[in-house]
């Protein structure tokens, strides 16, 4: 069995890798149906819209859940803290996660123009509320969350929606529906057809400049405006997961840290904006598929950047520092941490080749003149 | 203390409000998955077209389920976190687990092939399209086995040991967690009953359309399906639910003699008490009408076997209990001083009755000053509400014979091949539509109120495993949920009924299930 240090290390990574997953994945579903209103102006061209993601949305989903799951197995103190203190914030999220699945299966069983329009900003808030939330989420992870343990482990949480609303983590709230509408973008630009795709390249180019000037602008905020967390006391990183056994300080500057030393981590924040820059650059000239690989890289780097940002703080605490969660003292047992590593090994690179099977069998664009002729088949 | 309770009350009304609803849709998912899978064989074994239509008519039904399969899970999934924190703290390390593999090894599997189950049609070969539907119907199975690994483990919780320095339940053998006897054989149980399910909602819909005469040869082959599909579920659902008490009387004793309403341990073999009127203040049960012998068969397999009666029950609960303020005291003075290693020699050796302790903190903090009537109190506690639990477990085993009862003559009257000839029959058939989700729905309440006051059977009391959140924002979320859950209720059923009503020989856009023309997609 692997020590207890590597492997909170790879899970650390590991989590990183699935939340990557869910964003790269069911991102650009979340961003098609963000800019499902405006890209596509007749109910044909957005059954285009809605069709391009159809027959995937529910595969990509299921990165959200085992991102959930996994946090629950891997890091349960975390997933204690983060989802029961979020808890107004991770209603809403439930509440669009609940309207998409049916909006998708429901909105084009019935002609009727007012229910198609209903379900179409059904659709438009269940891509927009995840995406925002999200971002809301990693801004509060990194100024802190107003919790604190008692001697039995049992969480308080003073905070409340409003709290979470904080103009920083709105500000990564709107760096992360930036970043997904140019992935959605490119995605339609790719998978859709003229006028939609067209439309959709326009909307991915002037979402990629959006996201690039507003992830700066939060790392501006980060590098002066906010303070960051820093372990003050020795701390045994493979000692028993109790978070109340360290020392913490908040310290101006402490997020900064690690890219000091260690400056191959700036690879994070510099691979967010080159792939947006890329994404935008290459929309121009419609190439559509490399687009989408470079809106994904760049999606990478801005999850990347905020836990490189936070290494080894999972989700410090502005109430009681010393209470904080990190990598050395937030996860699960050795033996779960392997066994569960074992488990994703095995399997996750089937998920990704029958992913990838089911994506080789759909390529190709989805035409309106298809749809017109297949109306019953299609959402 | 008391708003205390309240987030305890609004939590669990919550969890078993959500949990319920999820189960509305996942049986008839089970089911009908593999009844696709079948007569998707029979058309590539056969080549006949009207099994395709069957398939892609029945499929139709299928996704709109399963779109809310899918919607109402994922509340399951951040409901641990969200409202139940304390508990996702203390056994997350073994029950975070079996959630996660679920979605690895299952979850993905059906949720993917599902999309080509629907547009795969015509970019697929016909062995290859049989292929992901079953697949389909796979993942959703072993979605199932998953589930039920990490309920097994809530009801009977192997594999697993309290760590004072983490304060918490943590893994020590994942085999047995895996193999627990009682997930296995909820496992099956479960399964079965989808498959009732699913086997009741096409023989239902066949006997409507074969009462108004209409698409009469794909109601008539479905309802064959149907029949010998559920014959046989319905047969394991009662020889398996029949394991299912002998796994809970070797490790649930108390929500057996619950069930059974039975206050004393009667010299064995046991009786089964088929009708009585339990008392639980009087701590009796009035009018009782016995079958000799039946409860110690079924509970021991043995005539020799005891089945111990609440009073004995509650009567070791008070031992555990004074055993486990033992392990609390412990546990105490291990928090003072880590390395005091003659209270964790303490702790370890009374750690299985901490949970026993941790009962009296519903009547005080203080629990090491718990007095005698205190622990009396707590010892009561354990046996859950007596009545209900001894009625729904008796609706749910009559259902399940009425299943096997209708699916016999459905059987019979489909081998003769006069699956039309009686009315009376076809009647029957349609208005039991319901039944099998109550009989489902009764299964988990038995199941999950059978093990209070328990949220771990044993180790973590329910009360005690809620988030520190107010209870007016469970209430927000509380209403939120009954309020999004009913609307959304009424447009499945109504777009279910709409399905159903148009049929599978539909033609007219948008509702028909049939592609006019098999084409790819344009390629750029």
């Amino acid at each position: 069995m692997l020590d207890y240090e590597i492997l909170r290390l790879i899970w650390w990574a590991l989590l990183g890798v699935l939340l990557i997953g869910f964003a790269v994945m069911d991102g650009f579903d979340l961003g098609a149906a963000m800019l499902l209103p405006f890209v596509a102006r007749t109910d044909l061209e957005r059954r285009v819209a809605i069709n391009t993601v159809g027959p995937v949305w529910e595969g990509n989903q299921v990165w959200l859940i085992l991102g959930g799951g996994a946090i629950f197995a891997a890091w349960p103190t975390l997933y204690a803290v983060a989802f029961s203190g979020f808890y107004l914030a991770m209603f809403l999220v439930l509440c669009a996660l609940i309207i998409r699945p049916v909006g998708f299966k429901f909105r084009s069983k019935l002609i009727d123009p007012t229910w198609r329009s209903i379900w179409d900003w059904a659709l438009f808030a269940g891509g927009l509320v995840p995406s925002l939330v999200f971002g809301v989420a990693f801004g509060n992870m990194l100024e802190g969350a107003p919790f604190r343990f008692d001697e039995t482990m049992r969480m308080t949480y003073e905070g409340n929606l409003f709290g979470l609303l904080n103009p920083f983590a709105l500000l990564c709230g709107l760096v992360s529906v930036a970043m997904l509408t140019m992935h959605g973008g490119a995605w339609l630009a790719m998978k859709a057809s003229p006028p939609v795709s067209d439309r959709a390249a326009r909307f991915a180019r002037g979402a990629a400049l959006a996201m690039m000037a507003l992830f700066a602008l939060a790392g501006l905020w980060v590098a002066f405006g906010l303070d960051g967390y820093r372990i003050t006391s020795a701390v045994a990183h493979d000692g028993p997961s109790n978070p109340l056994l360290k020392q913490v300080a908040r310290q101006a500057g402490a997020w900064l840290g690690n890219y000091e030393a260690q400056p191959l981590t700036l690879a994070a924040p510099i691979i967010a904006f080159l792939g947006a820059a890329a994404a935008y650059g290459l929309l121009a000239g419609r190439r559509n598929v490399l687009a989408l690989v470079m809106s994904g890289l760049s999606i990478a780097g801005v999850i990347a950047t905020a836990g490189v940002s936070a290494f080894p703080f999972m989700l410090p605490s502005s109430l009681d520092p010393n209470a904080s969660l990190t990598v050395w003292d937030a996860s699960s047992s050795r033996l779960t941490l392997m066994i569960m590593l074992v488990a994703t090994l095995i399997f996750l690179p089937i998920v990704l080749l029958y992913t990838a099977f089911v994506y080789r069998v759909l390529r190709g664009r989805v035409t309106q003149a298809y749809i017109a002729e297949n109306p019953a088949s299609n959402y | 203390m008391n708003t205390a309770l309240d987030v305890v009350q609004l939590s669990r009304l919550q969890f078993g409000l959500t949990a319920m609803y999820h189960f509305l849709f996942i049986p008839l998912t089970l089911g009908l998955a593999v009844i696709l899978g079948v007569m998707e064989s029979v058309y590539v074994m056969t080549g006949r077209e009207i099994w395709r239509r069957m398939t892609k008519f029945w499929g139709v039904l299928f996704g709109i389920n399963f779109a809310m399969g899918v919607a109402t899970g994922i509340t399951m999934e951040f409901q641990f976190g969200m409202n139940w924190a304390y508990y996702s703290h203390y056994v997350g390390d073994v029950f975070g687990a079996p959630l996660a593999i679920e979605g690895l090894m299952a979850f993905f599997l059906e949720a993917t092939f599902i999309g080509l189950f629907f547009f795969g049609w015509d970019k697929l070969s016909r062995v290859g399209h049989l292929a992901v539907t079953w697949l389909v119907a796979l993942g959703s199975n072993l979605s199932a086995l998953w589930i039920l690994i990490a309920n097994g483990w809530m009801q009977h919780p192997v594999g697993a040991r309290f760590n004072p320095d983490t304060m918490r339940m943590e893994v020590t053998d994942f085999s047995a967690v895996i193999f627990n006897p009682v997930a296995q054989a909820k496992f099956v149980h479960t399964v079965s009953a989808g498959y009732v399910t699913g086997a009741m909602f096409v023989l239902s819909i066949s006997a409507y359309y074969l009462l108004r005469n209409r698409h009469v040869e794909i109601a008539k082959r479905s309802m064959t399906v149907a029949a010998s599909f559920g014959l046989a579920a319905a047969l394991s659902v009662v020889v398996l639910g029949d394991e299912s008490g002998y796994t809970a009387g070797e490790n649930q004793k108390m929500k057996i003699a619950a069930i059974e309403a039975m206050w004393d341990t009667q010299p064995a073999p046991a009786s089964f008490t088929l009708f009585g009127l339990p008392d639980q203040g009087a701590h009796r049960t009035d009018y009782e009408v016995s079958v000799p012998w039946m409860l110690g068969l079924i509970a021991t397999r043995s005539l020799s076997g005891e089945v111990p009666g609440i009073n004995n029950l509650v009567a070791h609960a008070k031992e555990r209990i004074r055993s486990g303020l033992i392990a609390y005291d412990a546990l105490d003075k291990l928090r003072a001083d880590r390395s005091n290693d003659s209270e964790r020699a303490l702790l370890t050796a009374h750690g299985e009755d901490l949970g026993y302790a941790l009962l009296l903190k519903r009547l005080r903090p203080d629990v090491l000053n718990a007095t005698s009537a205190d622990i009396d109190a707590a010892a009561w506690s354990t046996v859950p509400a007596v009545s209900p639990l001894f009625w729904s477990f008796r609706a749910m085993v009559g259902l399940g014979f009425a299943f096997i009862a209708l699916f016999a003559a459905a059987f019979y009257l489909a081998s003769m091949r006069r699956l039309q000839a009686s009315r009376t029959f076809l009647h029957i058939a349609m208005w039991m539509l319901p039944l099998p989700w109550v009989a489902g729905e009764l299964g988990w309440y038995v199941a999950e109120v059978g093990r209070q006051p328990w949220v771990i059977e044993g180790v973590l009391p329910t009360f005690l495993a809620v988030s520190s959140l107010s209870a007016g924002n469970v209430l927000t979320t509380l209403i939120g949920f009954v309020l999004f859950y009913s609307a959304l209720l009424v447009v499945d059923i109504y777009l279910m009924a709409k399905a159903i009503r148009l049929g599978p020989a539909a033609g007219a856009a948008p509702f028909a299930p049939i592609i006019a023309t098999p084409r790819p997609l344009a390629a750029e």
